[in-house]
């Protein structure tokens, strides 16, 4: 197939004259190309399938309605804020302005899985509520990731809500950063 | 008992063909896959353990670390008509030349009342060079504008379908008020699920989600 026939088959005779010139083969080695072909291929495979974007979907409450609102038990509440610098701060319950310190703690996203599983095992599955705040300082990819956290925990959908953050809380997640030295 | 001649054979194989294969394969995954619409802006998404493909036809709104939004028509067929439902909304006077020019554009990424000079100038602004649709505050906010003339255009159609072709594609390092704005945007009009573009993750071992999965599979 790829090789030029170069024997002269016969029929045509040469004269005295001619010099007889050496014949070479037109033989080429192919193994290379197809080891560039196969390497290629491979590429092309690889970076095509891993690179897929997925889509996430996002379920937004109706909150024109107060009717809509739900009240949540104290006991089965977790809130939790996050602020800049990748952190994580929570509480249970509802905030006790006497026992702040102890009730308002910092975490990070590595630990907070554990924490939102110890929650949920904790508490009867009813009464579960995890309040999610977002300071203005956080990114999108904190709040991507925390609603990430909650389907890798298997939160079910109704349980977990994004609210707005209230200033007692912006207060304490700056004290806090300030403490902490979190720039 | 005659001898049996074994003619020696070249141990030489014909790649040829094996060329050729290789070659058929690649040019086939080459034309066979899709190739990425270009990213004229740099954004990079966070992860989820969503298996969700994201939609091919879709009206994406991406979010840059700086926190410029951009409105993205994908679907060719009413792109026209939300462009020209914006442009009666909002009283820009763009004629039908400067529609179209403004319909040839892949990202919509100016204020209201900068688009018309924009589509006047021979100039073409690339993305990255735009200001963004305004979405500081919710009384300035033109991107629930945007998200109206998408909803009118697609009135009467399913509800569902036009929710499946929403995302929204941020930056990891975009800050949450902008995206808090960009829902704003979505609930304003009605529109309560949308979808977030993200890079695929693998569900962490021993977690709720992967026992789950598991017991499901037995």
């Amino acid at each position: 197939m790829a090789e030029i026939d170069t024997s002269s088959g016969g029929g045509h005779k040469k004269g005295p004259g001619v010099k007889k010139s050496k014949k070479l083969s037109t033989r080429v080695d192919l193994t290379p190309m197809v080891d560039l072909g196969f390497l290629l291929i491979t590429f092309f495979v690889f970076t095509t399938t891993m690179s897929t974007p997925t889509a996430m979907n996002m379920n937004e409450p109706k909150d024109n309605d107060p009717k809509d609102q739900k009240d949540v038990k104290q006991s089965g509440a977790m809130t939790i804020l996050l602020g800049k610098g990748n952190q994580v701060y929570y509480y249970y319950g509802i905030l006790d302005p006497a026992k702040l310190s102890e009730q308002f703690k910092s975490t990070g996203f590595k630990e907070i899985r554990q924490l939102i599983t110890d929650k949920k095992k904790a508490t009867p599955i009813n009464d579960l509520m995890y309040i999610i705040k977002s300071d203005s300082l956080s990114t999108f990819k904190n709040s991507i990731d925390i609603l990430d956290e909650m389907s890798i925990s298997a939160v079910p959908p109704g349980h977990y809500a994004e609210v707005d953050i209230s200033t007692v809380e912006k207060t304490l997640i700056q004290k806090t950063e300030e403490t902490n030295g979190i720039k | 008992m005659p001898k049996v001649k074994i003619p020696r054979k070249s141990t030489n194989v014909d790649m040829t063909a094996m060329c050729d294969v290789a070659f058929l394969l690649l040019t086939f995954f080459i034309l066979a896959t899709k190739q990425k619409p270009p990213e004229v802006l740099a954004v990079n998404t966070p992860a989820s353990v969503s298996s969700i493909a994201a939609p091919d036809k879709s009206i994406m709104i991406t979010m840059t670390a700086e926190g410029k939004v951009f409105l993205a028509l994908g679907d060719d067929t009413k792109k026209g008509d939300i462009i020209e439902r914006f442009n009666k909304s909002k009283g820009l006077g763009l004629t039908p030349a400067e529609l179209a020019k403004l319909k040839r554009s892949e990202f919509i990424g100016l204020p209201a009342n900068k688009i018309k000079s924009a589509m006047e100038s021979s100039q073409v602004i690339p993305p990255d060079q735009m200001e963004g649709i305004p979405v500081k505050d919710s009384a300035s906010n033109e991107l629930v504008d945007w998200i109206r003339s998408v909803t009118d255009a697609y009135a009467g159609g399913d509800q569902k379908d036009l929710e499946k072709m929403l995302l929204v594609k941020g930056d990891n390092n975009a800050l949450y008020p902008v995206f808090k704005q960009i829902k704003m945007a979505f609930k304003k009009n009605q529109i309560f699920k949308f979808r977030i573009v993200t890079n695929s993750k693998d569900v962490p071992k021993g977690s709720e989600l992967a026992r789950e999965a598991a017991a499901k599979n037995n």
